[in-house]
């Protein structure tokens, strides 16, 4: 990894880098809060530079990282950086509400300890994962077996699930399920799942 | 298998008469899939990457961008009246160097963390020069390193955010000594007492870098780990057993860090940091 931090350097690259897989499209603009020890010591940390790096789909072991705050504005990215309070989360937080051609979307990112990360809210999806295991999100309808519809597909490509996290805001519309996999996952399956009637997106997170 | 203990480790290589990186190896073998040979050649990485950070550290006189640190593992290793032994140098002079590197964000690798990459890297790679020990034996003895933070990262922390430099440093430290005795020839049991000697004697410790920098104390502080690391390893090839064992370590650890004041935890708002000089450095580094 490049340093000077794991928690604070590298681990704020894998939450960036998740951040940019989960979002997919081009990344136009990113506002990126900062909260507790990530707020406090970003800059000597280089969590700036680590944040845009990931973002900018660069690994924590590349070494562009330290000009990543160039290479970003040269690419026509966007960023701004703010200081903000996030409540009940880890000291390393960081939220970025990223903006693409019509969408926005907002990724809340912790990290653990160790370059450890742990991704806890997309928009307003409560989650959990850490992208150390070939990973699925995918936003569905809620509804009796649709969950059912789901691993059933996975199972018949012999996917072996390892955890699996399912939230909803409210009762009968949309359900998030994050599903942690032993093996990778192919695009073939990916449209399986896509082009179910009752599934609204899938993403795919492998991991690094 | 899988271990959540130092305990776990200890008795299963007991059991089957083996090392304790042989059981971390087997557990990585079961958890990633991968074949054996590409998991020690990623672990190969590792060390080609250790032995890098140390190489530019020792040869060249870097400096960091705040100027703050950078140049004394050049010092180190050119001091003639060092007392204490070649070797003794020598892991100090290779900690300062990695830590050196990491602070001007050079390539490490994180041991537990980057904060404290300096520790297992200085440690064994002198021990390995010393006494010519094969690259396929350190490379074994750093997947011990790694099975024993592993367990901290399940049971506590690894982070100074969360459990101060105890969480970073000390475990880098009891890392780098248990590894140390395996590479040794040193006992499990012997491997899970450096383990705890080390770790106990570096309880407590806070993380206030100056300027929220991970440059002071932090690059110095990884060669007094280190060398910490190596009393810890005397003491247990010594036969000399920690009356705490690991696992309960690794748990006061853990309760200290929750009862340690936030401003101790890498926030920069105590110790060190909020020292005349540790402001006056942070209000010069503040446009930096």
């Amino acid at each position: 990894m490049i340093g000077p931090s794991s928690s604070h350097t590298a681990g704020a690259v894998k939450v960036g880098y998740l951040a940019k897989t989960i979002f997919k499209d081009k990344i136009k603009k990113a506002d990126i809060h900062l909260h507790g020890s990530f707020a406090r010591t970003f800059k000597g940390h280089g969590t700036d530079r680590a944040l845009v790096g990931g973002l900018l789909g660069f690994k924590p072991d590349d070494e562009r990282i330290r000009d990543s705050l160039n290479i970003a504005a040269e690419r026509g990215v966007e960023i701004e950086f703010h200081l903000s309070e996030l409540r009940n989360v880890h000291p390393n937080t960081a939220k970025l509400d990223l903006y693409g051609e019509n969408k926005q979307m907002t990724i809340i990112g912790s990290s653990v300890g160790g370059s450890q990360i742990k991704i806890i809210k997309i928009d307003n999806y409560e989650v959990d994962f850490n992208g150390e295991m070939p990973t699925l999100w995918v936003l569905h309808k809620d509804e009796p077996g649709e969950i059912g519809i789901i691993t059933s597909i996975l199972g018949s490509y012999k996917l072996n699930i390892a955890r699996m996290i399912v939230f909803r805001n409210k009762k009968g519309e949309v359900g998030s399920a994050i599903i942690e996999l032993d093996h990778k996952v192919n695009d073939y399956v990916i449209s399986q799942l896509d082009n179910m009637e009752d599934i609204y997106q899938v993403r795919y997170i492998e991991p690094f | 298998m899988e271990y959540n203990k130092i305990e776990h480790l200890i008795n299963e290589a007991q059991k089957n008469n083996v090392k304790i990186s042989e059981i971390v190896i087997k557990a990585e073998i079961e958890e990633t899939e991968f074949k054996r040979d590409v998991i020690i050649e990623k672990m190969r990485e590792n060390l080609e990457v250790m032995k890098d950070s140390i190489k530019e550290g020792i040869n060249k006189n870097i400096k960091s961008a705040s100027g703050l640190t950078g140049g004394d593992a050049v010092k180190l290793r050119d001091f003639d009246n060092f007392i204490g032994g070649k070797i003794l140098q020598n892991i100090i002079t290779k900690a300062l160097a990695v830590s050196e590197v990491n602070a001007c964000m050079g390539k490490v690798v994180a041991g537990p963390t980057a904060g404290a990459s300096g520790i297992v890297p200085a440690l064994l790679l002198s021990i390995a020069e010393e006494y010519k020990i094969e690259d396929d034996d350190v490379i074994k003895a750093l997947f011990t390193a790694g099975g024993l933070g592993e367990v901290v990262a399940k049971k506590a922390t690894l982070a100074g955010a969360a459990g101060g430099c105890q969480a970073e440093c000390g475990v880098g430290s009891a890392m780098a000594a248990g590894a140390a005795v395996e590479l040794l020839g040193g006992s499990p049991k012997q491997v899970g007492d450096a383990f705890a000697l080390a770790l106990k004697n570096l309880l407590g410790l806070v993380c206030d870098p100056v300027a929220g920098l991970v440059e002071v104390p932090c690059v110095k502080r990884n060669g007094f780990a280190a060398s910490h690391a190596l009393t810890a390893v005397n003491m247990s090839m010594s036969n000399i057993a920690s009356v705490i064992p690991p696992d309960e370590v690794i748990e006061a650890m853990m309760e200290i860090g929750d009862l340690m004041s936030v401003s101790l935890k890498e926030t920069s708002d105590g110790g060190l940091a909020t020292t005349k000089t540790g402001k006056k450095i942070a209000e010069d580094l503040k446009d930096f």
